[in-house]
């Protein structure tokens, strides 16, 4: 062995191993033996799309900017959403408060405190058509943040367009709609497992036929992810989730190319940065074959894993906040460097407070600066033949894989999440974590290491709105009072009818809302008919 | 005195339940008794249940901002049924909000960002006064 020889292993065996959240160990040089799979003579745009869904990607058209928006009453927030339509920003998120989440009134006795305090409060179609007033929805794609009551609040967008005189037919836009990550993270679930799949399948069933541009779901890796799962856990889980809903639609007789290109994903941005990258393009890579190989697919469409990868809140302190919009620069940059669709950034207030204006427009600018100063757009795939990154995107399949058959080899994601086991996982690992945080061995800066002697300064507050939450109250009682009740009762009575007779619920609850029958009273009934989600307690 | 037992609650609507279950599992690391509700139950449900186990302290966690509003029903419900036991809150929580908890009745009220330990701390002094105060009860009723 030569002198040189000799350093060299000297040299390799002095430095520390580095181990990825994911647990997958980084090698301190990497070369092109490291990299096993063809993706060199792969092009974006080509199955199996490792490299990017389009062909030229940024180069044509950059990604989608489209921050989570939403507060208080219709009116208020209608005036954030031009607000952001004025400094740019080409597609809106709706955040809904929490009543409207889990399907309460605002004059619920249940939501006192919480009427618009999170989001929109909606009760009826007139919330929608009130918010949406001066928007274009052709030019604007509105994506709707709603899981549990999710059926309802989609329905009452298609009530609106179609009262607009647009053509459903063509409508776009995106629905989160993914109830089974409502029961590992966030929590906005209403219905039993069983129920809430089915009333999603109904949305999937209904665009299929009726709203064929529109995305009825985005299945969230996103808050699986923020409640402590690895970056290999939060693609495995999505995708299972993904299958769930396949399968289900599948059973309705809509051929899988009819319904497989609307699906949609919504994954997070912090962490290791390529890490994540590799995560997205391994994840990308995955997802083609899952539904070409596995569901038959002919179409390539089917087969694109499109996606929003932003927003990162769980990378974000509260301690020294501005150092949040160094991150979330990063976690953009990594983003468009995994060829995402649509972006959102948390902004930097975010950690403990809904984002002020002025946090909301640095946010904007961080993407805007990205795409016109950066030459970010200039080509496709940047990353794309780097031997570490080609290589951890191999690993990181691999890796995913490797979940997706442990949770199936357990009997599978429905099961699994119906008894706990997942969210006993991941809130383990999110134990585990924040553990490695308090003890110094995963670093924080400002956190736990490079802290500030002097105490926090204090934070600016996004405030109640209580004058706000009472009127949306009395505005309910006017709508009840002045619309055709007996019409509204029949037509809820329709919507009893149809899930005791496990007939697609979409049309009757689109009927319901356009006769001004608020969220409250139809999830009302649905609970009547299929009861509530018995939560098992897991920690 | 045996294991403290803490009953961790999530009342009002908020789902954000990552924080609590950590600091649940933290809790039983440093030697408590610990039960969780679960999401959404109302301050009734809260105050029912830990009569029923016989809980010695209950942790409200909420981040929806509704803190205040919960806080002061908690207070009063207790106060209806008579159930005197020290209660603390914590989660998405303006340290500029902590003195006026205190007032409606926490025991102590924990700011955003208070680390785990903090609060295991707390209770494992806590503890140590619910103990003495238990033993100066029995050698009073001794004499």
């Amino acid at each position: 062995m030569t002198v040189q020889a000799k350093d060299k292993i000297k040299n390799q065996q002095d430095i520390q191993p580095v181990y990825l959240e994911s647990g997958i160990e980084v090698r301190a040089v990497y070369t092109a033996d490291a990299v096993h799979h063809d993706t060199v003579k792969e092009l974006p745009g080509q199955y199996p799309f490792t490299r990017g869904i389009h062909p030229l990607m940024y180069r044509k058209r950059p990604f989608t900017i489209r921050q989570y928006a939403g507060f208080a009453t219709p009116e208020e927030t209608n005036k954030r959403f031009h607000f952001l339509i004025k400094n740019g920003q080409t597609g809106l998120n709706v955040a809904f408060d929490l009543p409207t989440q889990i399907g309460l009134d605002s004059d619920d006795p249940r939501a006192l405190g919480e009427v618009g305090r999170v989001g929109m409060s909606v009760d009826t179609l007139v919330d929608f058509e009130k918010a949406f007033e001066g928007i274009d929805l052709d030019k604007i794609t509105v994506s709707l943040t709603i899981n549990g009551s999710a059926i309802v609040l989609m329905a009452m967008y298609f009530a609106l367009a179609e009262k607009r005189g647009y053509d459903i037919s063509t409508l776009r836009g995106t629905a989160q709609n993914d109830i089974l990550k409502e029961f590992i993270g966030r929590g906005t679930w209403i219905f039993p497992v069983e129920a809430s799949v089915k009333m999603v399948v109904d949305t999937v069933e209904y665009c299929a036929h009726h709203v064929p541009k529109y995305s009825p779901v985005s299945v969230c890796g996103y808050h699986i992810r923020e409640s402590g799962a690895n970056p290999v856990q939060e693609m495995a889980y999505a995708f299972c989730i993904a299958k769930a809903y396949t399968d289900e639609t599948l059973k309705r007789g809509v051929d899988i190319d009819e319904f497989a290109s609307r699906l949609s994903f919504n994954f997070d941005i912090y962490g290791n940065l390529f890490e994540q990258v590799a995560k997205f393009r391994g994840g990308r890579r995955l997802w083609a074959k899952i539904i070409k190989e596995q569901y038959g697919a002919k179409k390539d469409k089917s087969c694109w894993m499109r996606m929003i990868a932003g927003g990162g809140g769980g990378g974000l302190t509260k301690e020294q906040p501005e150092n949040n919009i160094i991150r979330s620069a990063y976690y953009a940059l990594l983003s468009a460097l995994s060829g995402t669709q649509t972006m959102a950034l948390c902004s930097y207030d975010e950690a403990y407070t809904i984002p002020t204006e002025k946090a909301a427009e640095i946010s904007l600018r961080t993407m805007q600066i990205m795409i016109h100063e950066m030459g970010i757009c200039d080509t496709v795939d940047p990353l794309g033949g780097s031997y570490y990154v080609e290589a951890l995107t191999d690993k990181m399949e691999e890796a995913i894989i490797r979940e997706m058959d442990s949770i199936d080899s357990e009997g599978g994601i429905l099961k699994n999440i119906a008894n706990g086991h997942v969210q006993d996982k991941i809130s383990e690992q999110a134990y585990l974590r924040e553990k490695a945080i308090q003890e110094g061995r995963v670093k924080k800066v400002g956190l736990n290491c490079y802290k500030h002697d002097e105490p926090p300064k204090p934070v600016e507050f996004h405030p109640y709105n209580e004058a706000a939450a009472r009127q949306q109250m009395d505005n309910l009682k006017n709508i009840k009072a002045a619309r055709n009740n007996g019409e509204v009762e029949s037509r809820l009575e329709t919507i009893r009818k149809d899930a005791m007779e496990n007939k697609n619920l979409m049309p009757s609850i689109i009927n319901a809302v356009k006769s001004y029958a608020s969220v409250g009273e139809i999830i009302q009934i649905l609970k009547e008919v299929y009861g509530e989600y018995d939560e098992p307690i897991m920690f | 005195m045996d294991k403290m037992k803490i009953l961790l609650a999530k009342p009002g609507l908020d789902g954000h339940d990552v924080g609590v279950k950590v600091l649940a599992r933290a809790l039983i690391d440093a030697g408590f008794s610990v039960s969780y509700t679960g999401l959404r139950k109302s301050i009734e449900e809260i105050v029912d249940r830990a009569t029923l186990e016989n809980a010695d302290a209950i942790g409200l966690s909420i981040l929806s901002g509704t803190h205040n509003v919960l806080c002061q029903k908690l207070a009063d419900v207790m106060k209806k049924q008579q159930l005197d036991i020290p209660w603390i809150i914590g989660g998405n929580i303006p340290a500029g909000d902590c003195d006026g908890l205190v007032k409606i009745g926490a025991t102590a009220a924990f700011a955003t960002g208070t680390s785990i330990q903090e609060v295991c701390n707390f209770f494992t002094k806590l503890q140590k006064q619910l103990a003495e105060k238990s033993n100066s009860n029995i050698s009073k009723s001794k004499a």
